[in-house]
This record gives structure tokens, C-alpha cells and sequence, in this order.
């Protein structure tokens, strides 16, 4: 398969300018300002059928068509570069390896809404990203690819990257807004939507790293080409960060659809050390783990993943072993999300530390017979109960542990001990 | 501790401030200036960021107590963030934890006394692929055990 992200991720020095350039890079930005009408844009990426690579997998160029073109205010675009998904660590390598993509796709989204002003919003732990970014954003200065009258067009865009400070949340695109208006990153209520009443009250878009880094390679080899890649439903190619008990995790490029048996068992190596798969979360941490025989007939594009009981997210892949103890890891991801929730709404806030309080105790032998009940009667009041997206992402990995994974749980409670883990101590 | 900023770095302000659309958009950047300047940001820094910034104390403190890379009291010279989420887990980052627990003496959000060191847990940090990992600082350390942990803190004065 032609690589489409990770094609030029191997080529020493990429993230300068000279090297991206002589690849190629920023004629599709240089034709998008010389000879494409916004509209014209935006149909095209309609074509090419892709979808946010966050993890919520909206057509994105219908997203861009949500911003009214008539509003006096200004326009923002911002790049969410807050990858912070257990599982998921494409975006960073994105960022670290090829930055004018990254780059070259926010000034195409810019262009299609007509933003003058785009932020990068990088997450504070990745300084490295942060300053690649950096780097990227002063050389395209320096050669005018940014600024004023961009190549002698009446167009001006200014790009600020802007560093996060740690908080999970604001990879949620209202939070990540609260966050870049200097306040606490807190969720807002969706409707109005962002490409209404987004940062400031003004028209706001926020597109993902790897949504946006894609965009050079669908302006330059055209709509159809994209399109020809992937499902019906779920167009081109997306990145998957495998990690875990795998023998080769990293991050891949595939076209959407690809087995997932296949993709784990010969792209990735399999399970090593000669132990069998006890299960595997497809989409980052928030998405419900999947048992071997879930995976059989599963391929890796959104709908697929959805029919058998998860989701594609943000294609963070975590494969479990058999000498995993699903309790422990159930806690683990608890344990994130109790530390992650905001604290805006009550039931995420209270009931994200109540499982992992109860987690907890089952898997250190003081779990109680009601004790998996009264979790997926928490979980149940969570789901769809908040501002934004956490809540669900909270409760729906750990109703799924407890239902994949009953007996195991049982026999905590019951032997009042953990039945899987050597302990370490 | 003198709470203000030195000229450089008062000019650094103006020129984040001015990149902003409004002022209060540059509430982040202007702590980490804050952070750099004073070693963490106590009561004073944060009154002072308030004053620069043309607002209350306590709302520039509600922003500070909800991101977790401002930190409220000293840290030391070097401090170490052992990433403790499940893919990390998966990798053994409770041993090394562990390790590092025992070779410095100190437990979990505890600063050596010679302030070479502070010790933290923190959330996934997008490594998961080269786990077990931490992030020292600004630079990550991956693929970690012990012997490679112990070599790494040795380096580190």
C-alpha cells in the first residue's frame, strides 16, 4: 500500500523546510491560494470522504461547511495536538518527524474557513513536538508560506502554537477551547457548536493532527484518489498505535479496513513469548476491550469495529496477554479517568472515583458480590449524563471489562485475592 | 523570593500577550513564564501573574490548580514522571517505579534532600509504544528497566 501519512517519516531531517519542500511539500498550499475558492475547497474534501482521526470520525469537510461565511467576527482554526489517549501516540510522531505536514494541513483547513488567526494546541508534555512545531511555523514565516499576502494574494494568516499544560480533557474540542481562552479546560455544552460560537464566541474549528496532515496528500493527488482507498463508509488511510504484549508495537499506516487478525497477528508479530491473546482495545483506552473471538471477523474501519461492540477512536491498539489480570488493568484505566475527569458534572466527577475506589478493592481481595452490580449501575447513570464525551469514555471501558471478563472478577471476590498477577512485593 | 519579572522577561510577555486575539489567551504561556522565572508558582507568583494579567488571584489560581504540569511548591532539579498508565503497565512500569522508589529513597511526590530529585506518577504520555517510560524534565526515557533507569538517575546531577 502507498503510504499516505508515514510516507516521508523515515527520511533524515524531514522536519526542515528544504527537505520537506523537495518532496513536494506546500504546492498544495501554494494552488489552494492561487487557484481555489474556499468553496471549492471544501467540496473537495468533502470527496475525499475524510473523516477526523481525533477519534469521533466526522466527515471533515462537512465540519468546515458548518462555518457561517457571512459573520463579521473573526474565524479561528485550531490544530488539536493534545494527544493524550492512552494507547495513542501517533500524533506526536507526526508532529516530531514531519511538522510542515502537520503545518501545511492547518493552513489548508485555515484557508478552507478563511481564518486569519490558527492555533496549534500541543499538549504541554510534549516539548519536543512543541518545538518542532515551533521551528516549522518560524521557517514558514521566514519564506512567506505565512503572514501577510501570502504568495501575493490579498490572503494574511498568522499561526501560533500554543502549549498545553496537563489535563487529559482538553483533547475535547470545547475543553481544549476553554483551555486556549486561559481558563480551566472546562467542556461546554454542544449545541451551539464550535463553528458557530467556538473560541471567544467566534466561528471555531478544531481538526486533529492526523486529519489535517493528510490534507497535502488529497490536494495534490486529488478527491478520488483518497476515496479510492478504504470502505464505502470509511475513506483512505489511518495510523494505528500498537502497544502492549506485541511484538512489534509502533505506529502503522493502513488502509481502512485491513483485517484486524491480520494486522496483529503478521504486521505486528502476535502476541510474543509464545502466550495467547486475552483481549485487545481497539481505539484507545475509552473504547471497550474486545475478546479474541470478538476480533475474528473485525476489520480496522469505523463501522466494522462498531458492529462488533467498540469503537475505531483514535486507533490506539492495547493488546493484553493471558497473563494480564483484567481486574488490575479494568483499575488501571479507572484510576486515568478518576484522575482526568474535570469535576464539572457530578456523575463523572463522583462516580469516576467510585469505580475506582470499588475496582481497587476487588482487586486487592476486599471486593464485595454486589460490587460488580453496583459498578455497571454507575457506569449505566454516567452514560450520557455529561457535558461532553469523558463520561461515556469513562463508563463504557469499565462496564465492558466487567462483562467480557466476568469469571476473572468473580474469583477475585471470591478467593478475596488477585487470581492472575504475581505480586510484585 | 523577588515576584517580579526581569526585564527580559517582562518583554517576553508583551510579545506573547501581543500574539494573542484578547490578553487572557495568553493566561497559559504567561505561567509557564511565571513558572521559569520563579521555580513554581506560590501565592506570590500567582498574585503577581494576576496583576500583569488584569485579574483576580483566585481565578488565575483555579487555573493553575487544574493543569498538572504548574507546580504549586519547589520541585527538584530533575524532576522524574514514571508514566503509570495501562500500556506502561503492560511493560512493567510498577517495577520501575519501584526501583526508583528504593535508589533515591524517596516515595511518590517526595523531594530528595539534596533537591536533586522529585518523583511522580503521572498519566499516559503518548510513549506506549516504547514502553515503560518517563519524562525527566522537557526529555523522555524510554523502553525502560532497571539497569537502564539506574545508569539514566546516575547521569543526572
Amino acid at each position: 500500500m502507498e503510504k499516505i501519512l508515514l510516507r516521508n517519516i523515515d527520511v533524515p531531517e524531514f522536519h526542515r523546510l528544504a527537505a520537506y519542500e523537495s518532496a513536494g511539500g506546500y504546492r498544495s498550499w501554494r494552488r489552494v491560494v492561487e487557484n481555489m475558492k474556499p468553496a471549492e475547497l471544501i467540496d473537495e474534501v468533502k470527496a475525499s470522504g475524510l473523516r477526523g482521526r481525533g477519534g469521533a470520525g466526522f466527515p471533515t469537510g462537512m465540519k468546515w461547511s458548518f462555518v457561517p461565511k457571512d459573520s463579521p467576527k473573526p474565524k479561528y482554526l485550531v490544530c488539536n495536538a493534545d494527544e493524550s489517549e492512552p494507547g495513542t501516540f501517533k500524533d506526536r510522531l507526526l508532529m516530531e518527524r514531519d511538522p510542515h505536514a502537520v503545518l501545511e494541513g492547518t493552513l489548508i483547513a485555515a484557508y478552507a474557513i478563511q481564518s486569519h488567526t490558527a492555533f496549534i494546541y500541543v499538549r504541554g508534555e510534549l516539548a519536543f513536538g512543541a518545538t518542532q512545531l515551533e521551528s516549522a511555523v518560524a521557517e514558514a514565516y521566514r519564506t512567506g508560506l505565512i503572514g501577510k499576502k501570502i504568495f501575493g494574494s490579498g490572503y494574511d494568516l498568522d499561526v501560533i502554537v500554543h502549549r498545553g499544560a496537563g489535563a487529559y480533557i482538553c483533547g475535547e474540542e470545547t475543553a481544549l477551547l476553554s483551555s486556549l481562552e486561559g481558563s480551566r479546560g472546562w467542556p461546554k455544552l454542544k449545541p451551539p457548536f464550535p463553528a458557530t460560537h467556538g473560541m471567544f464566541g467566534c466561528p471555531t474549528v478544531v481538526n486533529n493532527v492526523e486529519t489535517l496532515a493528510a490534507l497535502p496528500w488529497i490536494l495534490e493527488r486529488g478527491a478520488a484518489a483518497y476515496a479510492a482507498l478504504g470502505t464505502e463508509k470509511s475513506k483512505g488511510t489511518k495510523l494505528f498505535s500498537v502497544s502492549g504484549h506485541i511484538a512489534k508495537p509502533g505506529v502503522y499506516e493502513l488502509e481502512m479496513g485491513y483485517p484486524f487478525k491480520t494486522f496483529l497477528e503478521e504486521d505486528c508479530g502476535g502476541v510474543p513469548n509464545g502466550k495467547k491473546l486475552k483481549g485487545v482495545i481497539p481505539g484507545g483506552a475509552s473504547m471497550p476491550v474486545l475478546r479474541p473471538e470478538e476480533i475474528e471477523k473485525v476489520n480496522l474501519d469505523y463501522e466494522s469495529v462498531q458492529a462488533a461492540g467498540s469503537l475505531l477512536g483514535s486507533g490506539g491498539v492495547i493488546v493484553m496477554d493471558e497473563t494480564t489480570c483484567m481486574v488490575r488493568a479494568a483499575w488501571n484505566l479507572a484510576r486515568f479517568f478518576a484522575h482526568e475527569s474535570c469535576g464539572q458534572c457530578s456523575p463523572c466527577r463522583e462516580g469516576c472515583h467510585w469505580m475506582e475506589k470499588i475496582f481497587h478493592r476487588i482487586e486487592h481481595g476486599e471486593g464485595e458480590a454486589a460490587d460488580l452490580d453496583l459498578i455497571l449501575n454507575i457506569s449505566g447513570n454516567i452514560m450520557g449524563n455529561t457535558i461532553c464525551p469523558f463520561g461515556d469514555a469513562a463508563a463504557m471501558p469499565a462496564a465492558a471489562f466487567i462483562k467480557k471478563f466476568r469469571d476473572e472478577f468473580d474469583a477475585h471476590i471470591a478467593k478475596k485475592r488477585c487470581t492472575v498477577r504475581r505480586e510484585l512485593e | 523570593m523577588a515576584v517580579e519579572f526581569s526585564p527580559e522577561t517582562l518583554k517576553k510577555f508583551e510579545e506573547t500577550v501581543g500574539r494573542y486575539p484578547k490578553k487572557e489567551a495568553a493566561m497559559l504561556p504567561v505561567l509557564y513564564l511565571a513558572q521559569q522565572e520563579f521555580g513554581y508558582l506560590g501565592p506570590e507568583a500567582i498574585a503577581y501573574v494576576a496583576r500583569l494579567m488584569g485579574q483576580e488571584p483566585a481565578r488565575v489560581q483555579g487555573v493553575v490548580s487544574f493543569y498538572t504540569m504548574f507546580n504549586t511548591r519547589p520541585i527538584g532539579r530533575h524532576h522524574i514522571q514514571v508514566c503509570r498508565t495501562l500500556p506502561c503497565a503492560l511493560g512493567g512500569a510498577e517495577r520501575i517505579t519501584a526501583f526508583i522508589k528504593r535508589k533515591l529513597g524517596i516515595d511518590i511526590g517526595q523531594t530528595t534532600a539534596d533537591g536533586r530529585f522529585t518523583l511522580s506518577e503521572v498519566e499516559c504520555l503518548a510513549s506506549c509504544g516504547t514502553a515503560p517510560m518517563m519524562q525527566i524534565n522537557d526529555d523522555y526515557y524510554e523502553n525502560l528497566n532497571e539497569e537502564k533507569t539506574e545508569k539514566i538517575l546516575e547521569s543526572l546531577t
